[in-house]
């Protein structure tokens, strides 16, 4: 396979996000190194085809933000909104993540093997989002679909205003935020966290281990009595 | 009888006259019996509706003998404008400073949003999607679309970004700064529920602050992520309700804006709490002077290439209004309210339809519950099926061709040969809150509460 390297000391990021954005006749398949990336902002962002970048180190906000087809690997730590609004591809980092996490993220898979900061997975659309350790405060806040996996413990208030998307803790929850509670796992919910548990790298844990949390659904309608939850 | 009579107009009291009180009016407490019974707040459509402080309390001074006028109709009154000079390779260009403002799919029916395309495609200007992303539709109709980038998301993907010819990023509208859209559960059907990734049906809340991004600094960021991910193309414009707007204004541009887009609160909304629309934000009249300010004092006020440009909306109903807004120091103008009422929305012919929903034409403002007898402002498909777009949108590019006309009218009155040469030099004001908040005189004195001493 051929491996390109852009080194950013040398090479302005606009340059090596303008390749990347190439034809993807010619990036299917190709592995492209960045290294040197010191923390700069906004690296591999909108790839659209099947390319495989490896940041060599720490990437600041937006990271593979959304992302489509495209692998990326960040083996150092990520700023803010790390494959946020993702629609396809996966997006791994191998150290910690700051926050927001996924952000709005439509599809693909995020995998942080470290911790992650405050509202991971915020109003997440379907993304699947895998932390190997704890995520911070006001995790999946209003998050719509997908799923969340957190090997860790979560912060407050959990899943906040949640819609349909499933959250599973392995540690423990500081607490859980409105309309967000604990549910059964179903059997095909068990299949879908032991599949991305297999995707993350985690074959060796327990799916059942976790628990589930998801939506009341007492706040899908504008209700008087729900009026303190707003 | 006659004897009753008498004695009943001696001895009766003379009464006065049944007094309404000022501070508890017929709609303070019909207001009150509602939320009384209800125990919820009124939500509604549109925008602010009390009498507020507004171009209509400007003038133009016009041209007389120390200053020529120009011929109407022969010489020559440029109305075109360049939008995203500054960063973008591909900047806007308009033949109208009227372009159409942001309004989803969703919160308008599919047809209406076709016509707004339509409508702005004809008369060569723009018209911009808005929460719940883009349909085909809209974009096969409008040769120049604005994307708007909003803290939901909902329906937010890069190809679209890519799709668009500019991307407009959401921080706050005129109706509502501070708050979130909102949409109901009568307009969320299967598609709409679709494209925003919700369940069908439900009362949607969406969030007042973009999921990852907080403060001017990470703002920055953000613009720069759009900017990286649209390799530079397309002009980024930042749309802020009326609210700090020097600030505001200075934070955006400092950020990276090449355009801001300034609503003020006489701007429409599908759906906010009614308190909301009426007692946060400032009127449109207060906030062009200071937005300018900023521009100005940053050095990208009509500065070339390296200028930002400044659209205002909330309120612009016609060509006096785009040269006010324009001599204020605006670039260009936005419509939204005043567009659905060109398409058809509250229109006297469907009066008997409007009173069945407890209303009348020219008040209708329920547009989150979807039952617009106009097919405008709803997702029911046989409602929707009364909006004709091709006939609809013909009637937009009339009335866009109007509004250019009318403020070329009055520009040729004040001698000048662009739409752009208006200053504030070339209006007073009627009362003294415009003539404080436009910066400009008093009719008939040099003073300028705030400014100059009396």
């Amino acid at each position: 396979m051929e491996t390109l390297k852009f080194d950013l000391d040398a090479k302005p990021l606009r340059e090596v996000n303008q390749f990347l954005h190439g034809d993807a006749s010619l990036l299917d398949g190709k592995s492209v190194v960045i290294e040197n990336p010191n923390g700069a902002h906004n690296i591999a962002v909108g790839l659209k085809s099947d390319v495989h970048v490896t940041i060599k180190g720490h990437a600041g906000y937006y990271a593979a933000g959304m992302n489509q087809l495209a692998k990326v690997t960040i083996e150092g730590s990520a700023g803010s909104g790390v494959a946020e609004n993702m629609m396809s591809g996966v997006v791994h980092v191998k150290g910690f993540a700051s926050n927001a996490a996924a952000a709005t993220a439509n599809g693909g898979l995020l995998v942080i093997d470290g911790d992650a900061g405050l509202r991971t997975a915020i109003a997440l659309k379907g993304a699947d989002v895998v932390v190997g350790g704890s995520v911070g405060s006001f995790s999946a806040f209003m998050a719509q679909a997908g799923n969340l996996v957190i090997l860790g413990d979560a912060g407050e208030g959990l899943g906040d205003s949640i819609y349909e998307a499933k959250i599973f803790v392995r540690g423990t929850v500081k607490s859980l935020g409105a309309d967000c509670e604990e549910k059964t796992t179903s059997q095909e919910d068990r299949k879908i966290l032991a599949d991305l548990l297999a995707k993350a790298g985690h074959s060796d844990v327990n799916p059942d281990s976790f628990k589930q949390y998801g939506s009341a659904r007492t706040l899908y309608h504008f209700h008087v009595d729900n009026a303190g939850a707003y | 009888m006659s004897d009753d009579k008498s004695k009943e107009t001696v001895h009766k009291t003379p009464q006065t006259t049944p007094r309404y009180s000022a501070t508890f009016d017929e709609y303070t407490n019909s207001e009150i019996r509602r939320a009384a019974a209800t125990g919820i707040y009124d939500i509604r459509g549109s925008g602010s509706k009390r009498k507020l402080p507004h171009f209509d309390d400007l003038l133009f001074l016009g041209a007389s003998v120390s200053r020529y006028p120009l011929e109407g109709y022969r010489e020559k009154c440029g109305t075109d404008v360049i939008l995203g000079t500054r960063h973008a390779k591909k900047p806007i260009h308009l033949k109208t400073p009227v372009t159409i403002a942001g309004m989803s799919f969703g919160s308008l029916s599919g047809p209406a949003k076709e016509s707004l395309g339509r409508g702005a495609t004809a008369a060569g200007t723009s018209t911009t999607t808005g929460d719940g992303g883009m349909t085909p539709e809209e974009r096969g109709h409008s040769t120049t679309l604005v994307y708007q980038y909003l803290p939901s998301r909902y329906g937010m993907n890069p190809d679209d970004l890519r799709k668009a010819d500019a991307i407009e990023l959401v921080v706050g509208q005129g109706a509502k700064p501070g708050g979130g859209g909102m949409l109901l559960g009568q307009k969320i059907t299967k598609r709409v529920a679709k494209m925003r990734c919700l369940p069908e049906g439900i009362d949607q809340r969406s969030s007042c602050r973009h999921p990852d991004w907080t403060g001017p600094d990470d703002l920055e960021i953000k613009i720069a992520e759009i900017r990286e991910i649209t390799d530079w193309e397309k002009p980024i414009y930042v749309k802020i309700g009326a609210t700090r707007p020097y600030f505001d204004v200075a934070l955006a541009v400092k950020a990276g804006a090449d355009v801001v887009v300034l609503d003020g609160m006489q701007g429409g909304t599908a759906a906010t709490q009614e308190v909301f629309i009426e007692h946060v934000g400032l009127p449109i009249l207060s906030a062009i002077r200071p937005a300018v300010k900023a521009l100005q004092d940053l050095g990208v006020y009509r500065n070339g290439k390296d200028s930002v440009q400044l659209i205002v909306s909330g309120g612009i109903r016609n060509g006096a209004d785009v040269a006010k807004a324009i001599a204020l120091g605006a670039d260009a103008v936005a419509i939204g309210t005043a567009a659905l009422i060109a398409l058809g929305d509250n229109d006297p012919h469907l009066e008997e339809e409007y009173k069945k929903l407890g209303t009348t034409a020219g008040a209708y403002d329920d547009w989150h519950e979807g039952k617009d007898p106009a097919g405008i402002t709803t997702q029911d498909p046989e409602l929707m099926k009364r909006v004709d777009p091709i006939k609809a949108g013909h009637r937009l590019a009339n009335y866009i061709a109007v509004m250019t006309m009318e403020a070329q009218v009055v520009a040729r009155a004040c001698g000048k040969s662009h739409l752009h040469n208006l200053e504030p030099e070339d209006l007073v004001a009627l009362t003294i809150e415009a003539s404080a908040m436009a910066q400009v005189p008093l009719a008939g004195t040099s003073w300028i509460p705030g400014v100059t001493k009396f």
